[in-house]
Order: structure tokens, then C-alpha cells, then sequence
């Protein structure tokens, strides 16, 4: 245990509070501490609330000073994803055209952090209506990596992946719609998990594309994530979709961190060629470490998976047109009046707010799905993708014939440069060819860290996926590997991260 | 492979309400070409006589009870829009006047 309340785990955290060694107003104060003084150069908030956080602490020091029976995680911070809607918090998703909106409600996740007594630190950063794979489509400006300020920190995610890293905060929740929790995961040194579709309720959600989007946990251990994942998840009236079953268990399986016989399934187009050096040769360093677990490993083929960057860009932007036609500058967030038009028609108001509010890359998408659902073009474009989904769900259902669970790396590279894919949308969409599978099927995957790359010292991310509604698997490899990874190490990865407030960098910027 | 031309994709703008510039149209046109030729490849997997796939999990109809419950205040609604008056949402025009 260190004497650094936010170098501990979220589980550590939970013990102390329980113990009372510490109170939650003493652990949510040091994680704003640390965010004061590192957050201008990292950027993981669009919004730090130091003074409901500290109220929602002083809250749960009060009832548990009362003898009042707690959740086990009360009292334990938590950062999340401006994407989902916070009673009485500024929420943007990233986006100008929802500047300064305060949502009147919040989303059952958030009703759920909330009843467990877990003070919310703040809203991160993140791409516009979690569209990129950067946080350089943020109109707020980009989240820089921990480990390296001058690389991003994956997207659309980055601030909840940042925030972990950065030790701001030792838990986040973030949104997954073709990878959006694990790659900032993997390229941050962080765990990640999206649960099957279903799992976590999407109400409150801003929906990108609502039949692949889910949030998930952000943490810096599989054992947290999976604390956190039991809070967010299981059955919502609220959201049609919502699972009626338990929520898998995936505390005892991360507990229990057991693979033995446990077949272990390579997707043999996932490896490999477009795979970094270093990426693919900490792959098979965690493939031999749990082989050395006890797990068996097959190799399995998945043909359609080469089609599902594809189908993703088409089923995906086909949903976006339809979700954001609410931005329609009536009920909520930016109004912009046409220039040199007297007398505007609401369309033209409608319009000209949206060419003011929202980013290039929302823009892209809008008219690439308006395009795919429009008629003549729709057969060939959007009907043709969801026939390459359910080859896609069938590739899934024969690989989990054979293998329990599916491994392969979470990103194709390490984090990039900032600047480097924002020419080329096609070359950024590649970063998400491996995670956007499980997003169309709906199965559930993780990123674990499974290293540094040899060729630039930079975080790699092992992925795996599981069959609908196993979640518990993931938690299991997840864990099995972390404790073997760990004890290799000789501590956890983020050790190896640069000390942010050792560095003399620029003047920060000021906390909105 | 589809060619989208500059009409073509001003004319989606239109349809998707979004009053692009144009030198924003102009870039829009190189990028589209690009990201459609990559997608238009769906139609080249074996997906002949393969059923069409809307939704990751089976979907069943939900229903509840048609009996009142809490909801939202007039005023929290009303809370963020531009523009509000008589505790309505206050509109541009959505009529001509001829």
C-alpha cells in the first residue's frame, strides 16, 4: 500500500474507506490535488466539479460515521465520459453545439454511481459524439497521452483513459460504439471493458449509434473494472434493450483469475500483417503466459471479420444521421441565425446552427450515412452492411464452437502522433479494425496492458472477446494475465509512466 | 465502386440540414470519394442470400402499464433551450408568409 491515495486501486481505496483509515473527503480532495496540478498538460476534463464532489464525499463520510450500512465502493471518486448525461453538470459530448448545456436529468448509469455513494470528480474529454479514435476531434481541444504529451490517448475515450493514467482518478466510465473504451485502454496503459449490448443501460446516453453503442468501466485493473462493472450494469426499464438477466459475476471471476483448460482462440485475421512489430510480439509474450496458466490455445478463423471495418462505416454512420437529426437548434444547446437572411425559416436556422456546431468529422458521418439510407443506394450500402453483420455474428458463433474465449491485440500500433491520421479519416478508422467486431455482434471484450513496444517504449493492449452475456470470462483471462504480467514486471505497467509533475511543462490551463 | 459528385453531395447537406461551406464541400468530396470506395466493399463478401442483421441481440417489444408517472418539470425541459416563452419552446418560423 502506498501512501499515495491516488496511486491505489479503486478496490484499495474501497478497503481503507471501509476501515476507515481514510475518508472519502480525504480521497476525493487528493484526486482533485492531482488534477490541479497535472491536468493542463494532460486535458482529460472538460469539467472538474470540486464542489459536488467534495459534498457527495462529506455525504457518505456522514452516513457512514452513522453506522449506516455502505456500498463497498462509497466514497471512492469517479471521472465520466461527457457523453452521458449528469443532473446539474455541464454535458457537451465533445461538441460546440451543446456549449454550456446542463442536462435536467441523469442517465441511469450515473443514478447508479450515484446511489452507491461514489463522488463524481468530473467530465472528460472526448471526440465529438465519440466519433475518432484521437480525442482530436474534441471541439474543446485534444487529450494528450500520460505516457507521452506529444501522442494521443486513443478516442473516442481519452479522457476517461487519460484521467486513469494520469492518476486523477482511480476509476471512469467510458463508451465503446467500435472500441472507444478499449483503444485508449490499450494505447494508455489502462483496462477497459465493454460489456455485451445490454449489460449497461444506454439511457442518458448520448447515442452515436444505438445498436452498437455500450458504456463500460475504465480502470487501471481488471479486479476494479469488474468492481465498477457490477455497479453500472443489469436490468433498466428506462432502455428497451436492457438485458433482463443478472449481470454476469464478474468480481468472482476476477477474483478467482482462472484459466486452467480453458481454451484460449487466436483470431488468425486479427495477428499479424498490419500488426506493429512490438504490438504483435507482446501479444504472443501474453498468449505464452497464459498457455504457462494452464489455458490451451487453438487457432481459429474468422473470414468476415475482414469486411467489418466496412460494414462498421456504414451501419454506424447510417445510425448517426438518424440519432443526431435531434441537434436541430429547438430544444436544447446552440441556435445560430443564418448571416445576411432576413426573416429565417427554421430550416435555414437549423441549417446554419449545425454547420456552426458541429465538427468536420460529425459532418462526415452525417452525410456518409445520410447517403448509404438514401433510396436507390440503400440495398447496396446499408443493407449490404447488415448482411455482412450477421456473417460476422455467425464467424463469432462458430469461433466460440471451439475456443471459451478470443484473443488478438486491442490496436494495430501504439499511440500516435497528434496530427499524423487527422488528413487521412480512412487511415484513423483502421485503428479500430480489431475492436469493431465484438461492437457488431454485441459480444463483450476487454484490453488488458500487455506491455511496452519494443521499437518506441509505448503501452500495448491485449483484447478479449467473449460469447454474449459471458462477460465473467473476460475478467478471468483479464485477471489470469494481469497477476502474471504484474509479478513479470515487477509492478503494474503505469510505474513505467513518466512522473507529469516532475517535468517543467507549460503554464496550465484553467480548470472550467 | 460509386462516384459522389459535388451536387450530389451539397444536395445531401441539404438533406441532412447542415449549410457546408464551400470550401467544406469541397474537401467533403475528396474525403467521401475515399471513405466510399473502402465501404463499397460489403458488397464483394459472400452476402448472397445471407438474412440482414439490424441488431446485435434478438428484440422483443416492450411494454408497461398505461398508467401516469413522474416526469420531467415543464421548466427542467425548457431549462436549456434557446429560446423559450410561455412555457413553450420558442421556434423561428416554420411557415412562409404566401
Amino acid at each position: 500500500m502506498t501512501t499515495d491515495l491516488t496511486r491505489s486501486t479503486a478496490a484499495e481505496l474501497a478497503d481503507l474507506l471501509t476501515r476507515r483509515e481514510v475518508s472519502a473527503r480525504e480521497v476525493t480532495q487528493a484526486h482533485l490535488d492531482r488534477t490541479r496540478a497535472v491536468d493542463g498538460p494532460v486535458h482529460a476534463y472538460l469539467h472538474v466539479d470540486e464542489e459536488g464532489a467534495l459534498a457527495a464525499a462529506a455525504d457518505i463520510d456522514a452516513r457512514r460515521a452513522g453506522g449506516e450500512e455502505l456500498h463497498a465502493l462509497a466514497g471512492v471518486p469517479i471521472a465520466v465520459k461527457d457523453v452521458v448525461v449528469t443532473k446539474g453538470l455541464p454535458t457537451t459530448a465533445g461538441s460546440r453545439i451543446l456549449q454550456g448545456w446542463v442536462p435536467p436529468y441523469d442517465a441511469t448509469l450515473v443514478t447508479r454511481l450515484r446511489a452507491a455513494g461514489m463522488p463524481i470528480l468530473g467530465k472528460t474529454n472526448m471526440d465529438e459524439f465519440a466519433m475518432g479514435s484521437s480525442t482530436e476531434h474534441s471541439a474543446y481541444g485534444p487529450t494528450r497521452n500520460p505516457w507521452d504529451l506529444g501522442r494521443i490517448p486513443g478516442g473516442s475515450g481519452g479522457g476517461s483513459a487519460a484521467a486513469i493514467a494520469s492518476f486523477q482518478a482511480p476509476l471512469a466510465i467510458g463508451t465503446d460504439t467500435g472500441g472507444s473504451i478499449r483503444q485508449p485502454a490499450a494505447v494508455t496503459g489502462t483496462v477497459g471493458t465493454k460489456p455485451t449490448y445490454g449489460g449497461v443501460s444506454r439511457y442518458g446516453l448520448i447515442a452515436m449509434a444505438s445498436s452498437l453503442d455500450q458504456a463500460g468501466p475504465c480502470t487501471r485493473t481488471v479486479l476494479d473494472a469488474a468492481l465498477l462493472h457490477e455497479v453500472i450494469g443489469g436490468h433498466d426499464v428506462m432502455d428497451s434493450t436492457s438485458l433482463t438477466a443478472p449481470v454476469p459475476a464478474v468480481v468472482a471471476a476476477a477474483r478467482r483469475a482462472e484459466v486452467t483448460g480453458l481454451r484460449i482462440g487466436i483470431v488468425r485475421e486479427l495477428t499479424g500483417e498490419g500488426f506493429q512489430p512490438g504490438v504483435q510480439a507482446r501479444f504472443e509474450e501474453a498468449v505464452a503466459h497464459l498457455v504457462d496458466a494452464g489455458a490451451e490455445v487453438v487457432e481459429v478463423s474468422c473470414p468476415s471479420f475482414t469486411s467489418a471495418l466496412a460494414a462498421y462505416y456504414l451501419v454506424m454512420p447510417s445510425e448517426v444521421s438518424s440519432n443526431l437529426a435531434k441537434f436541430d437548434a429547438m430544444r436544447y444547446g446552440l441556435r445560430v441565425w443564418p448571416e445576411g437572411v432576413a426573416d429565417a425559416s427554421a430550416e435555414q436556422v437549423m441549417a446554419a446552427t449545425r454547420d456552426a456546431g458541429f465538427g468536420d468529422e460529425v459532418k462526415r458521418r452525417i452525410i456518409l450515412g445520410t447517403y448509404a439510407l438514401s433510396s436507390g443506394y440503400y440495398d447496396a450500402y446499408y443493407g449490404s452492411a447488415q448482411k455482412v453483420r450477421t456473417l460476422i455474428a455467425r464467424d463469432f458463433a462458430a469461433a466460440f464452437e471451439v475456443a471459451d474465449v478470443l484473443v488478438s491485440p486491442t490496436s494495430p500500433t501504439t499511440a500516435f502522433a497528434f496530427g499524423e491520421k487527422m488528413s487521412d479519416p480512412l487511415s484513423m478508422y483502421m485503428q479500430d479494425i480489431a475492436t469493431i467486431p465484438a461492437n457488431l455482434a454485441g459480444v463483450p471484450g476487454m484490453s488488458v496492458p500487455s506491455g511496452l513496444a519494443d521499437e518506441d517504449g509505448l503501452p500495448v493492449g491485449f483484447q478479449i472477446l467473449a460469447p454474449a452475456m459471458a462477460d465473467e470470462r473476460l475478467y478471468a483471462v483479464g485477471a489470469a494475465l494481469e497477476a502474471r504480467l504484474t509479478a513479470a514486471w515487477g509492478g503494474p505497467l503505469l510505474a513505467r509512466a513518466q512522473d507529469l509533475t516532475a517535468q517543467s511543462i507549460a503554464p496550465t490551463e484553467a480548470l472550467s | 465502386m460509386s462516384e459522389l459528385s459535388r451536387d450530389a453531395v451539397a444536395h445531401l447537406a441539404g438533406l441532412a440540414r447542415i449549410d457546408l461551406a464551400d470550401a467544406e464541400l469541397d474537401r467533403m468530396v475528396g474525403e467521401l470519394a475515399v471513405i466510399l470506395e473502402a465501404v463499397a466493399t460489403v458488397q464483394q463478401a459472400p452476402i448472397g442470400d445471407v438474412p440482414a442483421m439490424s441488431h446485435p441481440l434478438p428484440l422483443v417489444n416492450v411494454t408497461r402499464p398505461d398508467v401516469v408517472r413522474p416526469c420531467l418539470p415543464a421548466e427542467d425541459a425548457l431549462a436549456g433551450a434557446p429560446e423559450a416563452e410561455e412555457g413553450r419552446f420558442s421556434v423561428p418560423r416554420i411557415l412562409s408568409d404566401d
